[in-house]
């Protein structure tokens, strides 16, 4: 993963900023509304893919708490110190709506480490009736039975890494799995019972638009519920980042990553599965993300795990120096990140306290990238302004504007970060 | 002992030398032999007062020094008047000329003779100066002093073996060569009874005293005190002043006929004491002005803009003061649709504008666009009304009569291999051919007419690199030429640039419109439309290219741990907006329209990669 942002230091024991609490001035709580959300990073992975920034490590021995062993354990009393820190703050404990655990590749770890670790936070939190819960995995790393034991623990959803169909792709990307699997790992977690999404990166060098065509192709054959297809990116420190620079691998070009999103969207829409976020469709709403969505709606979430990130929003009371939100981010190294909890001290390295400001634009920025839009009244006035000619580019949607929302076309999703820049000008 | 010193004991002496052929160090020698600056004060290079002149080896104001020399019973002052050496300054040099009797003709004993000095050679013996040809470096192991004697012989005429040999380094052959000025150069000559007419060769601003005056006394005397009156503007200033350098200046009680020194009236602006003006007593003042007087003119324009606008009344106050010092610096303000509130400014030529350039980087801190730099033109129009365009974006459109470019006579020393290569750049550039001479054996002199503007236009650098940078130039103005010239404009999506405006030979405007579009294209991001670049000649587009639509722009992905640092890159982004230009409705980075410009004013860049 990339460097982690700048930051204010968390206290040792990570108590969050007085405003967050759900009291009002009165010093009655008004529970929020939105939903709140766990999300737990597992820091490990077979091999280590050349275009992959992820926080993760190969060695199944980092010692200290942070070998894969003791990872659950390791998690769990980050599980404890947040509803304790949660508690202290003065938050109204609500059931957890989602859990979502990323990585790095979950499924490394044992099926009943992951379910043990849901277990904990079931009992910290509870869980909300039909609550979402998700896991990422490798189509190499998963068996009819581990996907069984997941359903068993409470598990709703997997989400498999595919990204290509196609063999050199693969092999570009240094993934490891045979794309052949897929669809016997999709029909697996099917009659397991768990809803499965299956992910593609597209734009990889030497991928032809062909080759594209017939990842996307595969996938509908398969016959899942939700796609979430993202362009590569080639980011610093990565090994294909060194490739590019000296030329062993063509940089991505964005007019061909345009017109792959233009084919994504196409035979997708086609088979019935509709955009809901700039990157990710689904057969209806209820087959949606609804993790992700949390975040896009700045619903409040922690992250478990190394480098893992965290948000709270303010509550209703407000004064001077309060700010609009908390958000903040452990330390990277999963050696670090145990040794922190055994002393009983915050995981935490670093936090930013948003001003409303910022809080602002991080709403027109996530807002924007979801089929639902953004409501205009939270725009300010040049906002406002530049929506008409938005509209009449074809960057928005000119119904749902009349209808006071701000939801882009398709070419508008393809420049979604200059409508923002406009929209919050 | 000045104001009492006899003409007869009086050499008055200029240095005429190439930029690096070691004036300044034959300078410093004579100082030191003299013994007016004690070893333990000596610098390198001890008469030049700027340090861009130290740095870059060149002089740009002379100045005058007054050293005593002994030759047998007899105390001679000799005033060494030091002259500019380079072709914007022509005008400084024929003052400073006309200021001596004498000239030490200074070639480096490596190189030979190069053209600028040739030009100012030229302009010596005009003036009826007597020469003394002069070797200098003859301690360098690539020095050919029996060579060079030979050409310098033919040049000034006499035998080879009356070409001193000196080293300015080692100080071998200076005694020889003081004593030899003051055998050959003559006494000067004047009417101490007349009324005081004294000639200005050089006028400095100094921040303590204001403007210091440089004067040649030729009839009378000038006196502490006396009114004094400017004859070309009849101005009069009270003497506050006056006295001689040597090489720190010294009041003295007056100079008389045939001296050299230095006047301070109080004034704070050069163009109260401008170069070539006559300087007589207010009471009794001369019935005649010294010939040869001129204003100086302006022949190369270029915009200066402040990189960041707010900088712009810093840059007008620099250029005020610069002023002052400067009687050749003129500006106006102007705008430009893509650079905003700048100054168009007047220059004698590429390296006045380099240094006045790097003099306001450096001086006054200040980052600055320069564009393109241009000459001025004539334009009649059909109506028969007359423009001056000096401001290519200003070139009347419509039905036009005749348009009139400055010429120069280029005079091209080149070593006889070059010759082809040399004639087809002349060529090129619209030179027609004057006449040619051969030095020596392998070294040919060519004259050639030229318009201005291609000289302007990175010729220098052509004949540098085609020549391996043996050739050399020099140039005078020679008066104008009609000439078939447009304008080529280039239109972003429709809209000029005017910094990119330019004006052109017909048959060039092809040429320059390919190159400038091909350069806007690799310079202009992709926009969310089609943005085409045109070059065009009044409504016919000549040359064309379209940079594309930027199709995507947008981070794929984006979940909790992205968030913070894509929110800061938003913020990043559109902080760089505030750099961004608006041509009509395409986004232009401000770098775009420096890269695209700094790339064409080559002599620039070169100034630049010196002060790294």
């Amino acid at each position: 993963m990339p460097a982690l942002p700048d930051g204010v230091p968390v206290p040792d024991d990570g108590t969050l900023p007085p405003w967050v609490s759900d009291a009002g001035p009165d010093g009655v709580a008004r529970p929020r509304d939105g939903a709140f959300g766990v999300y737990v990073h597992v820091p490990f992975c077979s091999v280590r893919c050349g275009y992959c920034d992820f926080n993760t490590y190969t060695a199944a021995e980092l010692g200290g708490g942070a070998s894969q062993v003791e990872y659950a354990t390791t998690a769990l009393s980050e599980v404890d110190l947040a509803a304790r820190v949660l508690e202290r703050a003065g938050l109204t404990p609500r059931p957890v709506s989602t859990v979502f655990f990323g990585g790095g590749t979950p499924t490394m770890l044992p099926a009943a480490d992951l379910a043990r670790i849901l277990a904990g936070v079931r009992d910290a939190w509870g869980l909300a009736p039909g609550a979402e819960v998700t896991t990422e995995a490798n189509p190499d790393s998963v068996t009819p039975e581990s996907l069984r034991t997941l359903a068993d623990g409470g598990f709703t959803r997997v989400s498999f890494g595919m990204q290509s169909a196609v063999p050199h792709v693969l092999a570009t990307l240094e993934r490891t799995h045979d794309p052949r699997r897929v669809p016997d790992v999709v029909r697996w977690a099917h009659d397991a019972g768990l809803e499965v999404s299956l992910d593609l990166i597209y734009g990889t060098p030497g991928e032809t638009v062909g080759d594209w065509r017939a990842s996307l192709e595969a996938v509908l054959a398969t016959g899942v519920d939700h796609v979430s297809a993202y362009a590569l990116v080639v980011e610093p420190g990565t090994k294909m980042h060194a490739q590019v620079r000296r030329g062993a691998l063509a940089p991505p070009d964005e007019d061909d990553q345009a017109t792959k999103y233009e084919l994504a969207d196409e035979l997708l829409t086609a088979a019935g599965l509709t955009w809901y976020e700039v990157s990710n469709w689904s057969r209806d709403d209820a087959r949606a993300c609804r993790h992700n969505l949390a975040y896009w709606r700045g619903h409040d979430w922690w992250g478990i795990g190394p480098g893992a990130h965290s948000y709270v929003a303010a509550g209703p009371a407000s004064g001077t120096d309060a700010g609009a939100g908390v958000r903040w981010w452990n330390v990277k190294h999963p050696r670090r990140y145990a040794s922190l909890l055994v002393e009983g001290r915050s995981p935490g390295a670093g936090r930013e306290l948003l001003t409303a400001g910022e809080a602002q634009l991080e709403r027109v920025m996530l807002g924007v990238r979801l089929r639902e839009g953004l409501d205009l009244a939270v725009l300010p006035d040049a906002g406002r302004r530049a929506v008409a000619g938005l509209v009449a580019r074809g960057l928005l949607d000119g119904v749902a504007a009349v209808h006071g929302r701000a939801v882009l076309t398709l070419r508008g999703r393809l420049l979604a970060d200059a409508v923002v820049r406009e929209l919050t000008a | 002992m000045p104001h009492a010193t006899a003409p007869e004991l009086i050499r008055n002496f200029c240095i005429i030398a190439h930029i690096d052929h070691g004036k300044s160090t034959l300078a410093d020698r004579m100082l030191q032999l003299t013994g007016v600056v004690e070893p333990r004060a000596m610098r390198a290079q001890y008469l030049d007062r700027m340090d861009i002149e130290r740095e870059r080896g060149i002089t740009i104001k002379s100045q005058a020094v007054r050293m005593p020399w002994q030759v047998g019973d007899d105390a001679f002052a000799l005033n060494m008047i030091d002259t500019p050496g380079h072709v914007d300054f022509t005008y400084e040099v024929s003052r400073s000329l006309a200021a001596c009797e004498g000239a030490v003709l200074l070639v480096d004993a490596a190189q030979g003779i190069e053209a600028q000095t040739l030009a100012n050679l030229y302009l010596a013996m005009e003036n009826e100066l007597e020469i003394i040809p002069v070797l200098n470096k003859i301690d360098l192991p690539a020095a050919q002093p029996e060579k060079y004697a030979e050409e310098l012989a033919n040049l000034v005429g006499g035998d080879p073996d009356d070409v001193l040999k000196v080293s300015g380094k080692t100080g071998e052959g200076v005694e020889v060569l003081l004593d030899r000025i003051v055998e050959r150069v003559p006494a000067p000559v004047g009417d101490a009874g007349a009324p005081a007419r004294a000639m200005i060769f050089d006028s400095v601003y100094d921040t303590y005293r204001g403007v210091v005056t440089y004067v040649r006394v030729i009839d009378g005397n000038l006196n502490p005190r006396e009114r004094i009156q400017m004859m070309s503007t009849r101005a009069t200033h009270e003497l506050l002043e006056i006295g001689i350098i040597s090489p720190e200046p010294i009041p003295t009680k007056g100079i008389g006929v045939g001296e050299v020194g230095y006047l301070i009236t109080g004034v704070k602006d050069v163009r109260q004491s401008k170069v070539g003006d006559t300087v007589t007593n207010a009471a009794k003042p001369a019935g005649e002005a010294l010939g040869g007087y001129s204003d100086p003119k302006p022949m190369v324009f270029s915009g200066l803009y402040p990189i960041d606008g707010s900088d712009y009344p810093a840059l007008r106050d620099a250029l005020d003061k610069l002023k002052l010092n400067d009687a050749a610096l003129n500006y106006e303000p102007e705008t430009s649709v893509a650079l905003g509130f700048g100054f168009r400014v007047g220059f004698l030529g590429l390296l006045h504008l380099e240094i006045v350039r790097e003099r306001l980087e450096r001086e006054f801190d200040l980052d600055l666009i320069s564009t393109a730099p241009n000459v001025v033109y004539d334009v009649t129009l059909e109506d028969r009304t007359e423009v001056k365009v000096t401001n290519p974006s200003e070139f009347p459109g419509g039905k036009i009569r005749e348009v009139r470019e400055p010429v120069v006579k280029a005079t091209i020393l080149t070593p006889s291999e070059f010759v082809g290569t040399v004639m087809g750049l002349c060529n090129d550039r619209r030179g027609s051919m004057q006449g040619m001479d051969y030095l020596s054996e392998d070294r040919v002199e060519l004259r050639y007419t030229l318009p201005l503007a291609e000289i302007v236009f990175d010729f220098f650098d052509q004949l540098k690199s085609r020549t391996r940078g043996y050739a050399s130039l020099d140039y005078e103005t020679a008066g104008d030429q009609a000439a078939d010239l447009v304008k080529v404009d280039i239109l972003l999506q429709g809209e000029q640039v005017d910094a990119f405006s330019a004006i052109v030979h017909r048959e060039k405007a092809y040429d320059y419109g390919v190159l400038m579009t091909a350069k806007l294209k690799e310079i202009i991001p992709r926009q969310q439309f089609e943005v085409p670049i045109q070059a065009a000649v009044g409504a016919r587009v000549i040359a064309r290219e379209t940079v594309r639509a930027m199709r995507k722009d947008v981070l794929a992905k984006c979940y909790g741990g992205d968030i913070s640092r894509k929110r800061k890159l938003l913020e990043k982004q559109k902080e760089g907006k505030k750099r961004m230009k608006n041509i009509g409705s395409v986004e232009v980075p401000k770098d775009a329209f420096i890269a695209a410009l700094s790339s064409d004013a080559s002599s620039g860049k070169e100034a630049k990669d010196k002060k790294k």
